[in-house]
């Protein structure tokens, strides 16, 4: 192993090909369950791209451990990441911009606006748009005889002195302290405090479980009083929004505890060297940032 | 690092060279380009004539599905990606890709992936058969099991289209020699900036559609069922959100290799470069506000249908100012007319009546009339034929030198080119007729009265594969041996890419290049 010149240049490596296979028995297995097969191709999958990133990332960080990356190279870490989260911004943006359209156009157009009131009037006569919808238009057309039944409550807060109680409220206040808990940690570490930054991260990591901690109980709260997955397309909306950004917190709390426990235990990152907890802070700070349009757009309007 | 290529097959398996890598990619897309024409032609076949002789209905829509896929996903995009991954680092004078190793799982991902589309047509109830756009609630109500397996091929290939993209962009910014500017970049390094770009904001949107389709079919949701309060418009919106987009992602680099070839042999710099840049970044915007003109019929707004309408024929600007560069710069050139260059003049020719029959598209009252007809057909495989396809192979030609160190066989290339422009017109160009007459597209039989037009369109797509065959023999016969290339290969060609030695060292520019 020597540098391609000033940028550093990796040997051939095995990594590639067993991260393609183990997401290829991943996701094969995944479609064999949801077809009625079991689970041992899946977990199967899951195991090998268990171990190919865990080499993955202590290959690159050894790397650097060793002074193999220049500034160029980290550099290219950067861009990768950024270019990375741009990514799933628009991958939330698909899921954003398919609620907006139910709310403001579906809806109202099954329920006979502009020049389709004939839909209305022979396909789903007396639905109403309404939203948070607790009425599907098979329900208003077919009565008991429905299969797409609406929620039984939903999320929204019913009244003002019920704020406090409203659990959508805490989510927000806590994650919104954990960002700020992970820059005190940013801040910490580029004053060469070490001790600070295991601290703050700590709480940053613990705030991400408790978020998770309440977003588990609002979802067994959700499903005791009927509202779920398929409970017409608010359950939909509420669910599939919520639920990726809950996958997304989980995946940043992850990364933010593997931040701690290299930190901890490894003693690793130095004040100018730290572009892999920089990265997980940023992607905590993105989690937190659709969490902001969430509760926005599923709560507040909702 | 070696300095060499490693022995055996396993060079291949886990190679971080952005060479070893673009031929992956080159040879990986031509198998699917391949198999790609195979279902045309099956498709062809059964069109010879009117009524059923070859295959079921069943089957045929199943052809048009797969045929679409594998050509989209598995021979445009990964040609395009390919040819990126052999050219930037040797255009930008960078010793190779930024992220190596993600280079080459981007690349691996992809054989998994259409294994296991491929895969779907042997499995029970057949493969998808809902057409490439994969409409709800065809898709998903009314899908064959299989689907399943398709939509998580969709999964990992927009993954790899994502890593690919994120490691081109990383390149460009980051990996350019000392004094190359952004505005002294190649226009196939800038073409293929912007494309990344455009991959990287609607390959998650392509991700969440099949999503919201996957969890329709297995988890009960309502995004695509008015039952529950969805809309199956609101498929169609979000895959067009991707799909348009996606159509510039097949044709801007395209865009890339032809400003590269047609100076070269007109032997005059290239006409309007800063324009160049800022009409590929128009285009790339407006790309993103049009998506709906492919959906003219399905009931929206009038105010929708006229937004969509002028946002469309909007583009013609941006992409008038690059055929008048092209134009501009053969005039009063010194031509010769090598392979290269025969197929990009074809290019800018045949591409430029595959964008007037869009704008005709792009007239809403008129597209009542046109959708979902031969029509459209013969307009996108107009753009995407002699776009991307002809200037891939365009690409190859001019490059191949580089490549492999031996010149290709001149007669053979021009013989091909002739056979596969005829084919390609022979194919298409009626195809406008019987459209315009009614003829609907994805039915495998139809009316006696369009049955002279459909037989000269089968036998030119016969003519038009068997040329495919020969650029794979001349292709191979060049890389077996052939009259050896010099460094510069053409007269007087830009770019540092030549200023390498033939066939290109497996490392080059370990240390960067000065660039004036």
């Amino acid at each position: 192993m020597s540098a391609e010149g000033n940028y550093y240049v990796p040997d051939q490596s095995r990594l590639p090909i067993f991260a393609s296979l183990g997401l290829f028995l991943t996701v094969y297995g995944a479609a064999t369950k949801l077809n009625g097969g079991g689970w041992t191709i899946f977990m199967l999958g899951a195991v090998v791209m268990a171990v190919v990133l865990w080499s993955w990332f202590s290959t690159v960080i050894s790397e650097n451990i060793a002074g193999l990356n220049s500034n160029q190279l980290k550099k290219s870490y950067v861009w990768g990441m950024g270019w990375f989260i741009f990514s799933e911004v628009m991958f939330f943006a698909a899921f954003f911009g398919a609620l907006f359209y139910i709310r403001n156009f579906a809806l109202p157009w099954l329920s006979g606006e502009g020049d389709t009131s004939t839909t209305n009037a022979i396909l789903w006569s007396g639905f109403e748009a309404q939203w948070p919808l607790m009425v599907t238009p098979d329900m208003a057309a077919n009565g008991d005889a429905a299969k797409v039944v609406g929620p039984g409550q939903n999320m929204s807060i019913t009244t003002a002195e019920s704020i406090w109680s409203w659990l959508p409220l805490w989510n927000t206040i806590v994650l919104l302290t954990s960002s700020v808990t992970v820059h005190f940690a940013h801040t910490a570490l580029k004053n060469n405090n070490k001790k600070g930054f295991n601290i703050w991260l700590g709480i940053t990591v613990a705030l991400g479980i408790l978020f998770l901690v309440l977003q588990a109980e609002e979802y067994i709260h959700a499903y005791s009083v009927d509202l779920t997955l398929d409970s017409g397309v608010y359950g939909t909306t509420f669910f599939m929004l919520t639920g990726f950004h809950g996958a997304h917190v989980t995946l940043g709390t992850f990364m933010l505890l593997v931040m701690w426990l290299r930190s901890v235990l490894k003693g690793h990152f130095k004040h100018e060297d730290c572009f892999g907890f920089e990265a997980a802070s940023w992607y905590w700070h993105f989690v937190d940032v659709v969490w902001v349009g969430l509760f926005i757009f599923v709560y507040i309007l909702g | 690092m070696a300095h060499g290529p490693a022995k055996g097959f396993t060079r291949w398996l886990y190679t971080t060279n952005h060479k070893d890598i673009g031929s992956m990619y080159l040879w990986f897309s031509f198998a699917m380009f391949l198999l790609g024409g195979v279902f045309a032609l099956v498709i062809r076949a059964e069109l010879f004539e009117p009524g059923l002789q070859i295959v079921e209905p069943g089957f045929f829509n199943q052809m048009t599905t797969m045929h679409g896929l594998v050509m989209v996903f598995g021979a445009v995009m990964p040609a395009f990606v390919g040819l990126a991954n052999w050219m930037i680092p040797m255009m930008v004078g960078a010793p190779d890709m930024a992220l190596p190793r993600m280079n080459n799982w981007s690349f691996w991902i992809l054989p998994f992936a259409f294994a296991m589309m491929v895969a779907t047509l042997f499995m029970e109830g057949g493969g998808p058969n809902f057409g490439w756009t994969f409409y709800a609630p065809l898709s998903t109500t009314y899908a064959p099991p299989s689907v399943t397996f398709f939509i998580f091929a969709v999964h990992i290939m927009g993954a790899s289209s994502i890593m690919g993209s994120i490691n081109i962009i990383a390149t460009i910014l980051n990996m350019r020699a000392p004094g190359m500017t952004l505005m002294k970049m190649p226009l196939f390094v800038w073409t293929w900036l912007i494309t990344a770009y455009l991959l990287i904001a609607v390959m998650p949107v392509l991700a969440g559609v099949v999503t919201m389709m996957l969890m329709d079919i297995h988890f009960g949701t309502s995004f695509f069922d008015a039952a529950g309060g969805g809309d199956p418009v609101l498929f169609q919106h979000v895959f067009w959100f991707f799909g348009h987009p996606e159509v510039y992602i097949m044709i801007l680099p395209a865009f890339g290799i032809v400003s590269a070839i047609i100076p070269t042999f007109a032997r005059k710099p290239l006409f309007g470069y800063s324009s160049m840049v800022y009409a590929t970044a128009s285009i790339a915007f407006l790309s993103f506000i049009v998506w709906a003109h492919h959906m003219f019929t399905v009931g929206m707004p009038i105010a929708g249908e006229l937004f969509f309408m002028y946002a469309t024929m909007l583009i013609a600007v941006p992409t008038g100012v690059k055929v008048f560069n092209w134009v501009t710069t053969m005039f009063r050139g010194a031509m010769t007319f090598e392979t290269p260059m025969l197929f990009s003049i074809a290019f800018v020719i045949l591409f430029t009546i595959g964008g007037f029959s869009g704008l005709m598209l792009a007239i809403a009252p008129a597209d009542f009339q046109y959708h979902d007809t031969y029509f459209v057909v013969a307009h996108f495989h107009y753009v995407l034929v002699p776009g991307a396809i002809f200037s891939i192979t365009a690409g190859v030609y001019y490059w191949l030198p580089k490549w492999c160190g031996n010149m290709y066989n001149e007669t053979m290339g021009k013989t091909q080119f002739w056979m596969a422009f005829i084919g390609l017109n022979l194919t298409f160009f009626p195809m406008h007729f019987v459209g315009l007459a009614g003829m609907q597209r994805r039915v495998p039989d139809y009316n006696q009265f369009f049955a002279d037009f459909n037989m000269i369109s089968s036998c030119g797509a016969f003519l038009f594969g068997a040329a495919q065959i020969m650029l794979l023999y001349n292709v191979i016969s060049t890389i077996r041996g052939g009259k050896k290339a010099t460094d510069e290969v053409w007269e007087n060609p830009e770019g540092l890419e030549w200023t390498v030695a033939s066939p290109a060292p497996y490392h080059t520019f370990s240390t960067p290049p000065a660039v004036k």
